[in-house]
């Protein structure tokens, strides 16, 4: 039996087999997203649409149409507030963490000495970063005051202000810089996995390149923005995603928050879906509009 | 000045550079770990006290005792350790399969479902919070399971589940990192294990991978961390159980509390204050992480390493 059974696979073409394969390899997945992705995904969706209540044997729902899609928008107090101050972070956030990322990981792939031990403290905050010492540190008053201080202590509020000044930026962009200066430590801390993966795109730039490079008589400078810079540009959107999702999970993002509040205390089930469905949907939208404008830059080898 | 004077120049301040930056950046990282160690070992007074800023006067270990009591420290930690442990293997497992389901077979559906996975991760957990949990919460499996739904909440099954099948914390991005890493193996192997007479699942197991391990590691690492600082997930499906974060959370009112009913004392010179929060909190907190470090310190040669051979490269 066992024998036919062999044969018969050889027997059918080059295409089906592949497909056969795939299929037996990825099964689990379309299991698991068609039972805990897809069904919940749909069912949030009409979530938003109703008003739930749970029973004790299982829930029923009432069709309330785009009337919690309205009420989070127009009539809750803060989600707007919320929503605009999430985003802005959000995007002035990643050019900081990118920008981050790229120059630790290009130093991390010279070679020099004490290099492990230099990999090994950038990717502490990979282990430590996410979950519970945030967590702590966003309640841990002792600790939020320590940073303030220490924080006005460096920068002496007004001095870094008037040194950057004198070289006569416009206002935004003074600000901006200053927010970078400042917000150092959280940019740092949240660059881990990116620096991780613009390290595995250098490595797997061929150093034949850098060699004939050389042979040429090119700068550091360069090779940098004509090798190095065209080998990551496919890494720059994958970690622009990355930083994205990670923002999801930080106890700090505070619209996140709110959405938790509101579900388990505030208007219910039914706003806290429609809340995350536009947050959700705002987010899509604008990593569809990046990959389609980074990708017209991207370079890729292959 | 010679050109070869002039290069010698630029690498010295290349390395100082380098060496400037390095220190600042590693000096960020760490400093917040070392305030937090230097102040577990302190009394609650010696906070208020401006002249002990790194090293505690009367070096004192209650801290770490009343954390070990009042977090339940080794229940926890069992706890923490068996789940973290059973999800990074199952989904170590099943990413892996997955992976290479997606990365060895041209066919029309991996493209299909390489976005799908990709797609999991853009949407916020969050989202599907409140369905996923009423989903094992009545667990028909689409109604083929007959009779009274089950209540799989409070189990490990979800976590099991969700891990054996792709669908856990983030396992999107370690099917796409197993995709990757399987991509940039020679198709040599595979095809001399075929001509062998290997079938597909002989070939996966027995060639492609034992010669996977640092991918592995990266994807294993990752997914015991996340679970293990995972708050989430536990509350969602746990909560009654006690995990690290949860005992973290409240170790410092539980103790605050017992101390306000029984030492009268305590409390009248001020002991049970804000200050105290963060001392146990501090100590907690080192009780918690200090696991994570030693796996970390344990497994960073080979983590360090295998980066540079994950390929992890879109």
């Amino acid at each position: 039996m066992a024998k036919k059974r062999k044969r018969r696979i050889f027997k059918v073409g080059y295409r089906q087999r592949q497909a056969l394969g795939g299929l037996l390899f990825t099964f689990p997945f379309i299991i698991g997203f068609s039972l805990f992705f897809l069904r919940p995904f749909i069912e949030s969706i009409l979530f938003s649409l109703n008003e739930l209540q749970l029973g004790r044997d299982g829930y029923t729902l009432v069709w309330k149409g785009l009337g919690n899609f309205s009420y989070a928008l127009f009539q809750h107090a803060t989600f707007n507030e919320r929503f605009v101050e999430n985003i802005t972070d959000t995007l002035s956030t990643l050019p900081m963490i990118i920008g981050f990322s790229l120059f630790a990981a290009s130093i991390l792939n010279q070679r020099f000495r004490g290099r492990s031990l230099a990999r090994m403290i950038l990717f502490l905050p990979v282990i430590l970063g996410a979950g519970v010492v945030l967590r702590m540190e966003t309640g841990d008053w002792a600790y939020i005051m320590a940073q303030e201080t220490a924080r006005a202590n460096y920068f002496a509020g007004n001095a870094l202000r008037q040194i950057l000044g004198m070289i006569r930026l416009p206002d935004a962009v003074l600000e901006y810089l200053i927010e970078v200066i400042t917000g150092s430590p959280e940019i740092i801390r949240d660059s881990g996995v990116q620096i991780l993966i613009f390290l595995a795109g250098l490595q797997s730039i061929p150093p034949s390149v850098y060699e004939a490079a050389d042979v040429e008589g090119a700068t550091g400078w360069e090779k940098f923005w004509l090798i190095t810079f065209p080998g990551l540009s496919p890494l720059i959107l994958t970690n622009l995603v990355y930083t994205v999702i990670d923002s999801f999970t930080t106890p700090q993002n505070q619209l996140i928050m709110l959405i938790e509040q509101v579900s388990f205390t505030g208007a219910g089930f039914g706003v806290a879906m429609a809340m995350s469905m536009m947050y959700f949907g705002f987010i899509a939208a604008l990593l569809a509009l990046v990959s389609v404008v980074v990708g017209r830059f991207v370079f890729y080898n292959v | 000045m010679t050109r070869l004077q002039q290069k010698r120049l630029t690498n010295i301040i290349g390395t100082l550079f380098r060496v400037a930056v390095l220190l600042g950046v590693s000096y960020v990282i760490i400093q917040p770990m070392l305030t937090r160690m230097a102040t577990s070992f302190m009394n609650v007074e010696e906070l208020y006290d401006q002249s002990v800023k790194w090293i505690a006067r009367n070096p004192t270990l209650n801290n770490y005792r009343t954390c070990w009591v009042y977090m339940e420290y080794p229940k926890a930690l069992l706890n923490s350790l068996t789940l973290a442990s059973v999800v990074s293997l199952c989904q170590l497992a099943s990413c892996t399969y997955i992976g290479y389901g997606l990365a060895r077979f041209q066919w029309r559906g991996s493209g299909i479902l390489m976005g799908l996975a990709i797609f999991t991760l853009i949407v916020p957990p969050q989202m599907i919070r409140i369905p996923l949990y009423l989903h094992f919460r009545y667990f028909d499996m689409l109604g083929i399971l007959k009779g009274q739904p089950l209540n799989l909440v409070g189990t490990y099954w979800p976590f099991v589940l969700t891990g054996l099948t792709g669908s856990g914390f983030r396992n999107g991005l370690f099917i796409y990192i197993m995709r990757q890493f399987f991509k940039g193996m020679p198709r040599e192997l595979e095809e001399a294990a075929y001509v062998d007479g290997c079938g597909f699942l002989s070939t996966f197991f027995r060639v492609m991978l034992p010669s996977s391990v640092p991918g592995l590691i990266v994807v294993f690492l990752f997914s015991f961390v996340w679970q293990w600082n995972d708050y989430f997930y536990t509350t969602m499906f746990m909560s009654t159980k006690n995990f690290l974060p949860q005992a973290l959370e409240t170790v410092a009112s539980k103790a605050a509390q017992v101390i306000r009913q029984t030492d009268m004392v305590a409390v009248t010179s001020g002991l049970v204050q804000d200050n105290f929060n963060t001392v146990i909190n501090n100590a907690g907190m080192i009780m918690v992480i200090t696991p994570l470090l030693i796996i970390y310190l344990l497994m960073q040669r080979y983590f360090v390493e295998s980066i540079e051979r994950t390929g992890l490269v879109g």
